[in-house]
């Protein structure tokens, strides 16, 4: 076979060409590429919001007396982050001044045979990409263009994929993360969780954390709130197979064998069932479908969970006495990335289920009902209807899903027989889906058969390697971005103002979009000339002006219904579903052919020398975006493999020995991963940080740091509700000489 | 006046915000740091405990590296606060080797440095970056002779304990347990 169409191209074959861009020479040990020591005492303030993570805290860059850009501090108004910004906030600085930043547009061009990144102006990039769009739709219509993104900046490129016709519009915090736990809620109470999450955990009596690690995922206000919990003495119940860090900090840490979950949350709506722990009034006046419940969970006792979960059956009476308790202000908390093991949407329905029981639902200390301001979006026409979009693309599949699927999208690229229509082209926005999608190489075969692809982004990431042509995005702290609306306990906005001008030849996602909106003859998508006016004539519909806006940063808004707690005195409440109560038996899901009600389903357990292996966050860093930010680098520069003592003993392993990973498809990681011995895991699974192991030399700071765990997720257990893409359930041995010695 | 910090090892969640936000507050260059979290973890599995610190210079009352500075340089300052002049330090690293807590490190332009406990805020009447940032609002500053301050308050109504008593120091870094 011939070289793939698509070669992965390090963006420093430049040099070869002669147009290699002025990479300067990054001394890590005591060159300094943050602002020199001037004068801290004086300080200029522009608002803006954090892109580091989704949590989109908001607040302020100070400038030194240079005029550089010196620190980010939290918006005292924003009740997101309360004045305080998360470390990766506070080290957003480094995301402007990382040297390792794209530059300049790159174009795709075979020069001698060999594939290469030449640099192009922004005209002939954008000129390219208009020709092969054009042609892509003439010949298979415009829904055959997909965007993937992340963040800000897909606003803008989906506003423009819109008004060309296509509605193939995806963002992999859906079926790679939270999508789960919305569409489990949606069929019990009629509404999702949505972000932030909608728990009152300041006035909690009692939370319930199952594989959720809140403080080591570093979602500012729900941490800032779990400090405020432990203040008040509230008791913490965590359910993980890791002494996770917030597991410290719990009256009762269950130390569960992965993947049995359910088998927990049935036996502990059984005994609340049984004991009449649960909220009688609520559950009469509220639920759908108790009885039914009752019967289907009769025989899920203690006794028969602890030979699954290993917790003992005093351990889940006394937890679930815990609870009952504490009810209503008990918080059985919803996680955020809850695709494990392909019945996901049946777990959160258990979650869902028992805080119904406990009465959590609409009460002080459980789940409150958040309010968002409207903001009326940009006039303009309207966008044309395209003749198939994603439900088409996965075949009508997985039918309570209501968002769109990334994976559904890759799987529409690769030509089938059984499919009518076929994704030729995609943009891809601040979303590195080799990281971001498991099973890497499904991946790349979807990229083999594009016809287009264009990455916009501030970085190198690995998937730019794979464009044709890349889009260097100026960082959130050179631009504007849409006015940020969000639903909280009361209303507010934000704004993200540019702190400095772009670096390099950057530009924002919405110059970019706009540019291409011209030349597609879709300037009516696009009808100011410039951003400001565009964000001012928004803001004049709610009462402010960007002018306003550029003064405080954050505005609050009452609520216009006094409904915080809207199920407190039991009033009158007409939920969104089939029954319009609370649906433990669910109608919906029965009516699709799924489970009314949780089963509990064996999970396959890792083959003899095998562990299963468990990923999750570091306070310090974002997926795989922030690995090359010098400050956090700096925090954190690579992952490690926790391995149990029992384990390292019996594999004679040492800290800080460096090994390779294998899966059960005999993957093995392109790097080694440094041990670290601890007791904090359980002897059948092995656990390291999400994000690490980049194969991209651009990225210096992250190239071959740590391993990443996607690489090795290539058996996928997707939910055959929703779509969502399980990747719990991966098992990995140890090698420990190196597997690619002699390789090229 | 005696300046202090408290920090609340029940809430601190080890996230690091302390050392990035000193780090960006200071200038302090890249792969050196004026404060650093540690996590001391004892038990087996299952039955474990965990402890997680933000440390950083305790800046002693009876400290090792103010006595044995040969110029001078390491010096009380205002409510006690240890410092260092830049111009004054002729980077002999004396103090380094004295200090129990391992709180100081030679700058790449020669000079010994470390925490400061931000006195160019605290002289404005604003609490250190590292306190100003923490998410979990862990960490308390203020003026233990002051029996009313907070920090005071706390200190009578919480079980703390400091690192290295027996080193004599007399640190002023309390952790609350």
């Amino acid at each position: 076979m011939s070289i793939n169409r698509r070669e992965f191209i390090k963006l420093s074959g430049l040099g070869l060409t002669g147009l290699a861009l002025a990479i300067p020479i990054f001394d890590w040990a005591t060159s300094s590429i943050l602002p020199s020591n001037s004068n801290p005492y004086t300080s200029k303030l522009i608002p803006t919001y954090c892109e580091v993570c989704f949590w989109k805290c908001a607040g302020w860059a100070h400038l030194n007396d240079k005029n550089e850009l010196w620190k980010l501090t939290g918006n005292d108004d924003d009740p997101h982050c309360n004045g305080r910004f998360c470390p990766r906030g506070t080290g957003g600085v480094g995301m402007y001044y990382d040297d390792d930043r794209l530059k300049t547009p790159l174009i795709r061009k075979t020069i001698n045979g060999k594939q290469k990144f030449v640099e192009s102006s922004w005209d002939d990039a954008f000129n390219l990409i208009v020709k092969k769009m054009n042609t892509i739709s003439n010949n298979y219509g415009p829904e055959s263009l997909a965007l993937f993104t992340h963040g800000s900046s897909g606003a803008y490129f989906k506003r423009l994929l819109k008004a060309f016709g296509t509605k193939n519009i995806t963002k992999p915090s859906w079926a790679q993360c939270r999508g789960p736990r919305e569409v489990a809620f949606f069929n019990t109470f009629g509404e999702g969780i949505g972000s932030p999450e909608r728990v009152d955990i300041r006035d909690t009596k009692c939370l319930v954390l199952i594989g959720s690690h809140i403080g080591e995922n570093m979602h500012n206000g729900q941490v800032q709130e779990l400090s405020d919990a432990i203040d008040k003495n509230a008791s913490i119940i965590t359910v993980d197979p890791r002494f996770s860090t917030v597991a410290s900090k719990s009256k009762f840490w269950l130390p569960i064998k992965p993947s049995t979950d359910i088998a927990l949350l049935l036996s502990w709506i059984n005994i609340i069932i049984n004991e009449e722990w649960y909220d009688k009034k609520f559950v009469k006046k509220y639920t759908y479908g108790f009885d039914d419940l009752k019967k289907h969970v009769k025989q899920f006792t203690p006794e028969w969970a602890y030979g699954i979960t290993t917790i003992k059956p005093d351990i889940i009476k006394k937890t679930a006495k815990e609870m009952a308790n504490a009810s209503p202000s008990v918080i059985v908390h919803p996680g955020r990335h809850v695709t494990w093991y392909g019945d996901d949407t049946q777990r959160l329905r258990a979650v869902a289920i028992l805080n119904a029981l406990l009465g959590s639902w609409g009460r002080r200390g459980g789940f409150y009902n958040p309010e968002k301001k409207k903001l009326p979006s940009i006039p303009h026409p309207k966008y044309p209807k395209p003749k198939w979009s994603w439900k088409e693309a996965v075949n009508g599949k997985y039918a309570l899903t209501f968002s769109s699927l990334a994976n559904g999208l890759v799987d529409a690229t690769i030509p089938a027989t059984d499919r009518e229509h076929n994704i030729k082209g995609w943009f891809v926005a601040g979303t590195n889906l080799i990281s971001t999608l498991p099973n890497t190489s499904r991946t790349l075969k979807a990229i083999q058969n594009l016809e287009l692809m264009v990455v916009i982004d501030t970085m190198p990431m690995e998937i730019t390697g794979y464009a044709d042509v890349i889009l260097p995005e100026c960082t959130y702290l050179e631009r504007y971005d849409s006015i940020r609306v969000s639903g909280h306990r009361e209303p507010t906005i934000a704004l993200r103002s540019p702190v400095m001008k772009p670096k390099y030849n950057t530009k924002s996602a919405w110059w970019m979009a706009k540019e291409l909106s011209n030349r597609l003859n879709l300037n009516d998508y696009f009808p100011y000339n410039t951003q400001e006016e565009e964000l001012d004539w928004q803001l004049k519909q709610i009462g402010s002006t960007l002018k306003e806006m550029e003064k405080i940063g954050v505005k609050k808004y009452n609520r216009e219904f006094d409904d915080l707690y809207p199920l407190s005195n039991l009033d009158d409440f007409e939920f969104n579903t089939n029954t319009g109560k609370i649906e433990l038996y669910s109608t919906a899901m029965e009516k699709a052919g799924f489970e009314p009600m949780p089963k509990y389903t064996i999970h396959e357990e890792p083959p003899e020398g095998y562990y299963r292996l468990i990923y999750g966050r570091a306070p310090m860093h974002t997926f795989s975006r922030t690995a090359n930010n010098p400050n956090l680098t700096d925090l954190m520069d690579e992952n490690k493999i926790w391995i149990n003592p029992k384990v390292a003993k019996e594999w004679d392993f040492i800290n800080n020995q460096k090994i390779w990973l294998e899966n059960q498809d005999g993957i093995i990681s392109s790097f080694p991963i440094k041990i670290r011995v601890t007791e904090r895991i359980r002897w059948d699974s092995i656990y390291m940080v999400h994000g690490f192991g980049h194969s991209n030399k651009k990225l210096t700071r992250a190239h071959g740091k740590g391993i990443s765990d996607s690489e090795l997720i290539t058996k996928v257990h997707i939910d055959p509700e929703m779509g969502g893409t399980g990747m719990r359930g991966n098992f990995v041995t140890f090698l420990t000489e190196n597997p690619h010695k002699g390789v090229q | 006046m005696r300046y202090a910090m408290a920090i609340d090892t029940k809430k601190c969640i080890g996230c690091s915000d302390c050392v990035v936000a000193c780090q960006v507050e200071n200038n302090v260059p890249i792969g050196y740091c004026r404060d650093w979290v540690v996590e001391a973890t004892s038990g087996t599995y299952p039955e474990l405990f965990m402890e997680l610190r933000s440390e950083r210079c305790n800046h002693c009352s009876n400290a090792p590296c103010v006595r044995c500075c040969p110029t001078e340089a390491s010096h009380y300052g205002m409510g006690g606060i240890v410092l260092v002049d830049p111009d004054e330090c002729i980077g002999c690293k004396a103090c380094i080797v004295s200090c129990p807590y391992d709180a100081r490190f030679v700058h790449p332009e020669g000079y010994v440095d470390k925490c400061t406990f931000c006195i160019h805020k605290v002289e404005k009447g604003e609490n250190p970056a590292c306190v100003d940032v923490c998410p979990t609002k862990c960490m308390y500053f203020g003026d233990t002779d002051d029996p009313n301050s907070e920090i005071s308050k706390l200190l009578k109504k919480r079980k703390w304990k400091t690192l290295i008593p027996e080193a004599g120091t007399e640190p002023n870094i309390y952790y609350l347990t």
